[in-house]
């Protein structure tokens, strides 16, 4: 016993552990400045879309970003055009903003649909060993590049669809929502999955207890169990749609016009972007309209983002209970 | 009696409509699934079909020529795999030591619910709003900003790979991120315990203790990463992709004596992704490239087909290896 408190009390024993107490302190600050890195990139990101998007501001009225006031004939009419290269340039977003959604919203639901069923496939139907097949394929298909399906679309279904639909456009907006559900499926059945999983197992085997058939335990049991679940994965999948650009860029068309018909050609915000910010010359007022297209983009599915993870939150905190 | 028999009955009609329910329910939901799995085969499928006729060697390692009519696409894997490289460099390191502190060192306080915030925020972000960050903050302002602080003419501020490869590195952070953290917490929790019972600093225990097992995780994650990478297009168009290089973007390292070839970071470069992007929207002649496209989607593919399957099995060992530790 003398001995350890020897030990315990030699100055060589103290001021190893004063020496490697320094040493984790500056370990674990190692580790909190690079966590602190991601931190700064974010705000950053935001911070310099925030500055570089709001001197759009200062050369284009915030009225010119929704429409132009033309005279014509001693008439006042309303442009709702984004035509920023011409002689009078045209600046409205809602051509653009239209175009996302008439491509992103009918994304959504295809993949709603079939995403869900997947889902559904995957936790509740299918056995262990065909799951433990089908997972690495919907893996798969999650990671197959954009610009591969984009130009799928663009060569091989374009032509499909010209002969099945006859759109007014080869290149149209639904063709792009096709495309898009691609990614989005994935998206939205891994989550479905997992929103299922989360779900305990009493509640299952109380409703087959009951009676209830597999199409009343899923329909009536489990899909309201795991609504906040499953809608948080539209949300973010609709969020995806919104932001995403290789397959809209080379499927959708890219006319920027005021229409709501899904066969003609759509254009959208990122495309937008992607398509004349190498053509664009610094400092112009152009240059600053396309980075406060990218600012409202990331407004938006920042906030998307946000939402679903509240909902996320809120459902893990009642299963908890 | 009378009451229980129509008690039967109703129950028997309820049955038969239940039955029927379940049966049309269970069809369709299989055959969604199965449809969406017979539509990716076909996708690959016909790629795989169309090029494979066009793979050989010298389309792999030549370059493009007569306006990329004919020649390979060996510059453009050159450039892939550099940009790919030089972004791992980046991302790595940041991603698993931010893991680390999320997993190992971090309270339920603010700044990690920030943190966490952070990440599956960056995680969202649309990769166009990337190429936006990359060609203003790295381009114009950083790359501009060193070239007339040092006098360096036309160095940095412009598109180059080095710029492109930063801006992949921050697209591919959240990936890196979130697996590395699910890796890290699949170490059991006793064994943490345990090594800190037997006297081990917390560094100590997470040197020898919970990376050496967490380590297949971490890997899959920075496989996930690579893929994630290698397929992104968005982003580069305007970080120095280049429709056609007729050299590689090699330079020479003058030291008086000799000089050493080197890879040149301030140079534009070719990549697959782009490559396809290109030859699809751009192309002179649609006919004549077909094949060449088809052949650079295949090699795409087979890239990120490849590396996703690893992830996958590297994922699925790691998990059973815990699963096992678990047990015991």
């Amino acid at each position: 016993m003398e001995r350890v408190n020897d030990l315990n009390k030699s100055p060589y024993a103290k001021s190893k552990s004063k020496k490697t107490l320094l040493k984790e302190r500056i370990i674990k600050y190692f580790f909190t400045i690079n966590s602190l890195v991601v931190i700064i990139i974010f705000t950053l990101i935001f911070v310099f879309l925030l500055q570089e998007g709001l001197k759009a501001l200062d050369v284009i009225a915030i009225k010119d970003f929704v429409y132009k006031t033309v005279f014509e004939n001693g008439e006042e009419g309303k442009l709702y055009q984004w035509y920023p290269t011409s002689e009078q340039p045209r600046f409205s977003l809602i051509p653009l903003i239209l175009g996302s959604l008439l491509i992103s919203i009918p994304a959504t639901l295809i993949s709603t649909v079939f995403g869900i069923s997947v889902g559904i496939y995957l936790s509740e139907i299918a056995s262990i060993k065909t799951r433990e097949f089908l997972k690495p394929i919907i893996e798969i298909f999650a990671g197959i590049p954009t610009v591969v399906l984009g130009f799928f679309m663009l060569v091989v279904v374009a032509s499909i669809f010209q002969d099945i639909f006859n759109p007014v456009n080869r290149l149209n907006a639904f063709l792009a929502s096709i495309g898009l559900s691609f990614i989005i499926i994935p998206i939205i059945s891994s989550l479905t999955e997992d929103a299922f999983n989360a779900v305990p197992k009493e509640i299952r085997m109380a409703s087959y207890a009951l009676g209830a058939s597999k199409f009343q335990t899923v329909f009536r049991v489990l899909i309201p169990t795991a609504m906040s679940g499953l809608s948080a994965s539209i949300i973010l999948g609709f969020g995806r749609a919104i932001g995403e650009t290789m397959i809209v860029l080379m499927a959708s068309g890219n006319a920027a016009e005021l229409s709501f018909e899904l066969f003609r050609s759509a254009r959208t915000m990122t495309a937008t972007i992607a398509a004349e910010l190498g053509e664009v010359s610094q400092d112009s007022a152009h240059y600053f309209a396309l980075f406060f297209i990218g600012l409202v983009l990331f407004v938006i599915t920042f906030i998307l983002n946000m939402v679903a993870e509240l909902i996320l939150n809120r459902m893990r905190n009642k299963i908890n209970y | 009696m009378k009451m229980t028999d129509i008690d039967i009955k109703s129950l028997i009609k309820n049955r038969k409509k239940t039955d029927l329910q379940t049966m049309i329910s269970m069809f369709l939901i299989k055959f969604f699934t199965y449809s969406i799995v017979a539509v990716l085969f076909l996708i690959l499928g016909k790629i795989v079909y169309e090029g494979s006729a066009v793979i050989n060697r010298q389309f792999l390692t030549s370059a493009p020529q007569n306006n990329m009519t004919e020649g390979g696409i060996g510059p453009a894997i050159f450039g892939t795999l550099v940009v790919v490289f030089l972004m791992i460099l980046f991302a790595v390191p940041v991603g698993i030591f931010a893991a680390i502190y999320m997993s190992e060192y971090a309270k339920d306080n603010v700044f990690n619910r920030i943190l966490r915030v952070t990440v599956n925020n960056l995680a969202g972000v649309p990769s166009i709003v990337f190429g936006l960050f990359g060609l203003g903050f790295f381009v114009l302002f950083i790359g501009r900003g060193y070239d007339s602080i040092f006098g360096a003419g036309l160095f940095l501020g412009k598109p180059a790979m080095l710029w492109a490869s930063a801006t992949l590195a921050i697209l591919v952070l959240p990936t890196i991120i979130v697996s590395s953290i699910e890796a890290l917490r699949a170490v059991p929790r006793n064994q943490r315990i345990a090594s800190l019972g037997l006297g081990a600093s917390k560094w100590q225990t997470i040197k020898n203790v919970v990376l050496p097992q967490a380590r297949p995780g971490i890997l899959t994650g920075v496989i996930l990463s690579i893929s994630r990478g290698a397929g992104e297009t968005a982003p580069l168009l305007f970080l120095g992709c280049a429709f056609f290089l007729p050299q590689l973007p090699v330079g020479y390292l003058d030291l008086g004596l000799f000089s050493i070839p080197m890879i040149n970071p301030a140079e534009q470069f070719m990549y697959l992704s782009y490559h396809i992007f290109i030859l699809a929207t751009q192309s002179t002649n649609p006919t004549i490239t077909m094949p060449i496209q088809y052949g650079t989607t295949m090699v795409l593919i087979s890239i990120v087909i490849l590396l996703n399957l690893t992830a996958v099995i590297f994922r699925y060992k790691f998990r059973q290896t815990m699963n096992e530790i678990k047990r015991v």
